[in-house]
C-alpha cells in the first residue's frame, strides 16, 4: 500500500524528518507515537502533499505510484485521507455542500456519475449514524464554531463518507471525552477492511485499547527509533520517552 | 424539485467550464456598422438626435446637458486611479447598419443573431428561457425586444428607449431626468447629452409583471462609448423584476461605458432590479477593459413602495457606481445587495446611497467585496436621514474578503442623521481565504479553483439568493471564473 524509503524533509530550511523508512501493507493498522515536536504531523503533511514541507531526499510509493509527484487533491481522490490534528474552519460553506463536492469529485475520479440529491442525503444520514455525529452539525458551516471534540468527530464522519484506502489520523483522539473516543474508534473499526490501512498518530495508549494496531512506531527527532507490537504502547505509557531517548543517545555514541 | 435538478446539472457544467477559464465573451462580431466620426461637440449631439428623429424637447434636453457637462470636471473623490480619458478619441454613436423594422426574428442580421446566441441570449422567443423577456442592445441601439406583444396584452410596455420616445413621448417626458437630473454628476451629464438607446419599461396600475424583464447590453465596436439609459416606471400596486447583463470584446484599449438607470415606484409598487455586470475586465497585466461609470437611482415615490437593487459586479477595469434609493413615500423600503469582485488590476468604488425622506422608511445594505490579485475594492455608502423622516431604520453590513496579500479592501461609510428617532446600524468584517482552508479542501479531493468557488459562493450567498433563480447559477459560475488563477 505505502512504502516510505529514507524520507527526509525540511520546513523553511530546517530539517525535520531525517530519514524515515516505513511500509504499510493492506489491512494493517500502524500506530505512530513520539514526543511533541518529533515530526509526526510533518510526516502526515508530507503524505498529504502540503507544500511548505520540502522533501529533500527519499521516496514514497503509494499503490505502486510515486506519491510525491501527485497533487494533494489527486492523492485524496486516490484514497488518502488525513484526519487533521487541527481541523480547519470554513465559514459560509455548509458541510452538505462541502461533502457533496468532495464525494462527487471522488466519484468523477472513479468514472462514476455524481450522486443524486436524494442518494447523497441518504449517504449523509447513514454515515452520520455510523459515527454518531449530531445531525445538526452536518447542517452548519464546515467546522465553524464546532467544539474541539466535535471537530474531531467531524473528521471521522468525513472519513466515513469518503471511504479512503489509507487513512492517516493525526491525534484524532486528543481532546475527546470517553464516549467520543469510543465513537472515533468505532468509526475506524467499522471502516476497517482487508484492503485498507490506517496510520494512527496518538499520544495515548487508551486509543489503542479500542483500535488494535498491528505495529507501533516511535518517532523521535525525525527518525523512527523503535518499532514493535502493541505492547510497546503500554511500555511507553508506563515509562515515558526518557528510556527511548537514552537508548537513542547510546546508539549514537556506540 | 425540477428546478433543483436543473441547478445541479448547471453546477456540474460550472465545474467543467471552469477548467477552460479566461474571459469567455471576448470575441468580436463582424457586423456592418454605421459610425459617426469620433469626438464630442454640439454638432455631434445634434447628429445623434437627428439620426434618431427625435422631437425638439429631447434635443433641448441633450443640448442643456451638453452645455452643463462642459462646465464640469471628472470627480476626483473616488478611491480609483483613472487614466485621463480623451473624449475626442471616442465614437459616440455606432449602430448595426441598415436596421430594418424587426417584425420577426428572421429580419435580424444573422451575424448579430449569432452574436447573441454565442452569449447564450437567443433572440428567438421559443428558444429562450421560459419566463424571461429580453431587450438586446448592441453598441448604441436596441436590436430586438422579445415578448413585446405578450406583455402588451397586460398593458406592460417593454421596448427600446428610442421606440418609447416615439410611441410614448408623454411618459418619457414626464419621468426622464426626474430621478437623475442632467446636472447630477459628470457622467450623468455626459450620458444625458449623448445617450443613444436603452430600455424603457412601464408597468401599469395593479399589474404584476408575469415574467422577468431583462436587458442585455453588448459593446461590440472598437473605440466607441456605450451610453444607454434605462427608465423603469412601476405604477401604483404593480410589481416587476428586471435584470441587466453586460459583456464586451477583449481589447487592449479601454472603452467607456456611462449609463443611467432611473426607477420610479409609485404607491405600493415594488421593483427588483438585478445586474450581472461582466464587461471585459482587462487582461492579467491590467491592459484594456471597460471603464464602467454608471448612475443608478430609484425613487420610492409613493407610500409603501419598495426598490431593491441586487448587483453582481465581476467585470470592468474600473467600476464607479452607487445604485441608490430616495425613500420619499412614507413606509417605503430601499435595499442594496452587492457582490463586487476585483481581480488582477481591476478597481471598484461602489456602494449605495439611502436617502430617508418619508416617515417609517427602511433601508438595508449588504455589500460583499472580494479582492484578489492586485485588485482594489472600495465600498462607499451614504445613509442620510432627513429631519422629517421619523422612525427611519437602516441596517448596513459591509464585508470584505481578501485572496492573497497584494489586493486591497476599503470601506467609506457616511452617515448623516438629522432625526433623533432614527435607528442606524453598521457592521463590517474583513476576512481572508487562508491557505489552510484551501489545503483542507484539497485534502478532501477538491481542487483549488473549486475550493475558492465554494468559499466565495458561500460568502456571497446572501446576495446571490436575491437574484432571480434563472440567473443565480450564472452568477455563481461568473464569480468562480472571475477569480480563477488568483491563488497559487
Ligand atoms: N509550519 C511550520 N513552520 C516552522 N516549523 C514547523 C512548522 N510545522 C512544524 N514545524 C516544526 O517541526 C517540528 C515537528 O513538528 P510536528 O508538528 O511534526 O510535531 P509533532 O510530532 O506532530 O508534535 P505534536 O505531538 O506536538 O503534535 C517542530 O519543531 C515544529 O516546530
Ligand atoms: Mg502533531
Amino acid at each position: 500500500m505505502l512504502i516510505i524509503n529514507n524520507l527526509k524533509a525540511s520546513i523553511g530550511g530546517k530539517s525535520i524528518l531525517k530519514g524515515i523508512t516505513l511500509e504499510v501493507k493492506p489491512g494493517e493498522i500502524h500506530a505512530i507515537m513520539g514526543p511533541n515536536g518529533s515530526g509526526k504531523s510533518t510526516l502526515a503533511a508530507v503524505l498529504a502533499g502540503r507544500e511548505f514541507v520540502e522533501v529533500t531526499e527519499g521516496s514514497v510509493t503509494y499503490l505502486g505510484k510515486n506519491l510525491l509527484d501527485m497533487s494533494p487533491e489527486d492523492r485524496a481522490k486516490e484514497g488518502i485521507f488525513l484526519g487533521f490534528q487541527y481541523p480547519i474552519e470554513i465559514p459560509g460553506v455548509s458541510m452538505v455542500n462541502f461533502m457533496k463536492t468532495a464525494v462527487n469529485e471522488h466519484r468523477k475520479h472513479n468514472g462514476l456519475d455524481p450522486l443524486s440529491a436524494s442518494d447523497f442525503l441518504k449517504l449523509m444520514r447513514d454515515k452520520k449514524e455510523l459515527v454518531e455525529i449530531d445531525s445538526k452539525l452536518a447542517n452548519r458551516s464546515v467546522n465553524e464554531g464546532f467544539s474541539g471534540g466535535e471537530k474531531k468527530k467531524n473528521e471521522i464522519f468525513q472519513m466515513a463518507m469518503l471511504e479512503p484506502k489509507l487513512a492517516i489520523l493525526d491525534e484524532t483522539d486528543s481532546g475527546l471525552d470517553i464516549d467520543a473516543l469510543r465513537v472515533v474508534a468505532n468509526g475506524v473499526n467499522k471502516l476497517k477492511r482487508p484492503d485498507n490501512s490506517f496510520i494512527v498518530i496518538t499520544h495515548y495508549q487508551r486509543l489503542l485499547d479500542y483500535i488494535v494496531p498491528d505495529v507501533v512506531h516511535v518517532l523521535y527527532d525525525g527518525r523512527i527509533v523503535k518499532t514493535a507490537g502493541r505492547e510497546l504502547a503500554l511500555e511507553l505509557e508506563e515509562k515515558g520517552y526518557d528510556w527511548i531517548k537514552k537508548e537513542v543517545e547510546n546508539n549514537v555514541l556506540s | 424539485m425540477v428546478i433543483h435538478s436543473i441547478m445541479e446539472k448547471d453546477q456540474d457544467k460550472i465545474l467543467s467550464d471552469v477548467t477552460s477559464g479566461e474571459y469567455k465573451y471576448g470575441f468580436y462580431s463582424d457586423i456592418e456598422m454605421e459610425r459617426i466620426p469620433k469626438g464630442l461637440s454640439e454638432e455631434v449631439v445634434r447628429i445623434i438626435s437627428a439620426k434618431k428623429n427625435e422631437p425638439e424637447w429631447l434635443l433641448d434636453f441633450r443640448l442643456k446637458a451638453y452645455k452643463h457637462w462642459l462646465t464640469m470636471k471628472m470627480p476626483a473623490w473616488p478611491n480609483l486611479r483613472i487614466p485621463e480619458i480623451n473624449y475626442n478619441e471616442i465614437i459616440f454613436y455606432a449602430a448595426p447598419k441598415a436596421r430594418p423594422v424587426l417584425n420577426s426574428i428572421d429580419d435580424i442580421d444573422p451575424e448579430l443573431r449569432k452574436t447573441f446566441d454565442k452569449l447564450g441570449i437567443p433572440l428567438n422567443e421559443q428558444k429562450h428561457l421560459a419566463g424571461v423577456a429580453v431587450d438586446a442592445v448592441i453598441d448604441s441601439v436596441s436590436v430586438k425586444t422579445t415578448f413585446k406583444e405578450t406583455l402588451a396584452e397586460m398593458g406592460i410596455i417593454f421596448c427600446s428607449f428610442s421606440d418609447a420616445v416615439k410611441e410614448y413621448p408623454e411618459l418619457v417626458r414626464r419621468y426622464m431626468g426626474s430621478v437623475v437630473p442632467y446636472t447630477d454628476n459628470f457622467f450623468a451629464s455626459l450620458n444625458s447629452a449623448v445617450f443613444s438607446d436603452g430600455s424603457f419599461c412601464y408597468i401599469p396600475k395593479g399589474v404584476r409583471c408575469p415574467m422577468e424583464l431583462s436587458t442585455y447590453f453588448r459593446i461590440n465596436s472598437a473605440n466607441t462609448g456605450q451610453f444607454e439609459r434605462t427608465l423603469l416606471i412601476a405604477d401604483e400596486e404593480s410589481y416587476v423584476s428586471y435584470l441587466e447583463g453586460c459583456t464586451a470584446p477583449t481589447r487592449d484599449e479601454n472603452q467607456l461605458h456611462a449609463a443611467i438607470v432611473e426607477i420610479i415606484a409609485e404607491k405600493n409598487a415594488e421593483v427588483k432590479y438585478s445586474t450581472v455586470q461582466n464587461w471585459y475586465p482587462g487582461n492579467k497585466e491590467g491592459l484594456g477593459g471597460i471603464f464602467n461609470f454608471v448612475t443608478k437611482r430609484g425613487m420610492c415615490k409613493g407610500e409603501n413602495s419598495k426598490i431593491s437593487w441586487t448587483q453582481i459586479e465581476t467585470g470592468s477595469a474600473i467600476t464607479w457606481k452607487y445604485p441608490s434609493c430616495i425613500l420619499r413615500g412614507d413606509n417605503s423600503t430601499g435595499e442594496f445587495y452587492s457582490v463586487a469582485v476585483t481581480n488582477n488590476y481591476q478597481q471598484a468604488d461602489t456602494g449605495t446611497k439611502m436617502i430617508h425622506i418619508g416617515k417609517n422608511t427602511k433601508s438595508t445594505i449588504v455589500s460583499k467585496g472580494i479582492s484578489a490579485g492586485h485588485g482594489q475594492n472600495s465600498y462607499r455608502g451614504l445613509v442620510k436621514v432627513l429631519k422629517n423622516a421619523s422612525n427611519a431604520r437602516n441596517f448596513s453590513q459591509c464585508d470584505s474578503l481578501l485572496l492573497g496579500d497584494k489586493c486591497g479592501a476599503h470601506t467609506f461609510p457616511y452617515l448623516e442623521v438629522d432625526n433623533q428617532t432614527a435607528i442606524v446600524e453598521h457592521e463590517a468584517t474583513t476576512s481572508k481565504i487562508g491557505e489552510d482552508q484551501i489545503f483542507y479542501c484539497n485534502q478532501r479531493g477538491i481542487s483549488t479553483e473549486d475550493a475558492i468557488g465554494l468559499i466565495v459562493n458561500g460568502y456571497a450567498r446572501e446576495v446571490i439568493n436575491k437574484l432571480p433563480m434563472e440567473f443565480a447559477v450564472e452568477a455563481q459560475k461568473l464569480l468562480q471564473i472571475s477569480l480563477e488563477g488568483s491563488v497559487g
